[in-house]
């Protein structure tokens, strides 16, 4: 997991989204810990405050949970949540920006929809 | 747990040097357990306002309390504030490992096997004097020494002087370690802006002796941000904005905007990139 100092999102959204990421693509599995906030401060050189304040908004979405004593785990259903929460979020990140970026090159809507197919050919 | 105390006060402090004034009526609290940024440019008032904090210098007027008490010839309260300075208040032939021993003898709770492990890892010689070690080891000297004392109160003035990118990097992550381990208030001054930016929480700028910002580093961060575009477009967009700076680039303008909110209705046209700390530092600073 990596952080952009130089990217407009705030680092701890970054750090939730890293996390995400980690348990979207199986680095980290359900029931499995996730790095403490030391370690996330320590290895990414960030104030522990802004890794905790990443870790609450996976908390607060019920992914991760706290067991006390223990550390900080992936919630059972984590995987689901998260594929639903970002199919939802697809159309808006992704759909609308490339509909956006079409517009500016005058690109017809026929000739990205055959774009897509040829993306899915791969 | 171990009780939170009430911070740095500083209370209208003015200091003036001859006829330059060094501070104005400077008022501000570090907190307890946060990390905070100092920054200024050469000569802005950084040293001359930690130097008075520790009892080093005095103030014309105003005061300084620690934890509610005055730290005017008060060892009780300057004995939770350990300063870390250019200056080198060790006798010139001391070796770096008396040094040590000695800062173990003034600072009760000094942990002495933290300073062993700091100075192996930094690959410190302590055998050597101090006034032989390089400009570099000189400042790690100095970070060792600040790391394992249990001060509440951690006042680092460029520590990072001299040392190289990997040492920086080092002592990044020794501070932060140091932090989990023993949470307490660490002021940060630094010419090396966005090295720092992740690590501080709270930042205070100050300015020819004046504080001109002191807020959470993530607030005024986020309410900043760069357009760029055609120049007729960025000055149509910032009109009525509060911009801190412009650059231009043939007909192209980019505008730094500090309004506290991020922008709305941007015309295609335009684009929207970050303000980060050190660009944001140097508009606001430049004369």
């Amino acid at each position: 997991m990596l952080v952009d100092f130089n990217s407009e999102r705030p680092l701890f959204l970054q750090i939730a989204e890293g996390i995400e990421a980690a348990i979207l693509s199986g680095a980290i599995e359900e029931e499995a810990q996730i790095p403490s906030t030391t370690e996330i401060s320590v290895t990414l050189k960030i104030n522990p405050a802004t890794a905790l304040k990443g870790i609450n908004l996976l908390v607060d979405q019920g992914i991760v949970y706290k067991k006390r004593g223990l550390g900080m785990f992936v919630a059972k259903g984590a995987v689901e949540a998260l594929q639903k929460k970002r199919t939802s979020s697809f159309y808006d990140e992704y759909v609308i920006r490339l509909v956006e970026e079409a517009k500016k090159l005058h690109l017809p809507k026929e000739q990205i929809i055959e774009m897509i197919e040829k993306g899915f050919e791969r | 747990m171990k009780e939170i105390g009430l911070g740095i006060e500083v209370k209208g402090l003015s200091k003036s040097f001859g006829n330059v004034q060094a501070l104005r009526d400077v008022s501000l609290t570090f907190e307890a357990n946060k990390i905070y940024g100092l920054l200024g440019r050469n000569g802005a008032g950084k040293s001359t306002l930690l130097n008075i904090a520790t009892n080093r210098i005095f103030a014309d007027s105003g005061e300084v309390l620690v934890d509610g008490e005055r730290v005017f010839e008060n060892d009780r309260a300057l004995g939770k504030i350990f300063m870390m300075s250019e200056n080198n208040f060790y006798p010139d032939s001391m070796k770096a490992r008396d040094g040590i021993r000695w800062a173990a003898e003034f600072y009760s709770g000094f942990d002495m096997a933290k300073a062993k492990a700091l100075s192996e890892l930094f690959g410190l010689d302590t055998r050597k004097k101090i006034k032989d070690l390089s400009t570099g080891y000189k400042s790690i000297f100095k970070i060792v020494v600040a790391l394992s004392t249990m001060a509440p109160y951690l006042l680092l003035d460029e520590p990072v002087l001299g040392l190289d990118a990997n040492h920086r990097d080092l002592f990044y992550k020794e501070l932060l370690i140091s932090y989990e381990e023993h949470p307490r208030c660490v002021v940060v001054s630094t010419h090396l802006i966005e090295e720092v930016s992740g690590l501080i929480e709270e930042i205070v700028i100050i300015k020819e002796g004046e504080i001109l910002r002191n807020e959470s580093c993530e607030s005024l961060l986020a309410g900043g941000y760069t357009v760029s575009g055609k120049a007729e477009a960025v000055e149509r967009f910032i009109a009525g904005k509060h911009c801190i700076g412009m650059d231009s680039l043939g007909g192209l303008k980019s505008a730094y905007i500090l309004d506290g909110a991020q922008p709305q209705n941007v015309p295609e046209e335009l684009e929207i990139t970050k303000l980060d700390l050190q660009k944001l530092f140097i508009q606001l600073t430049n004369a």
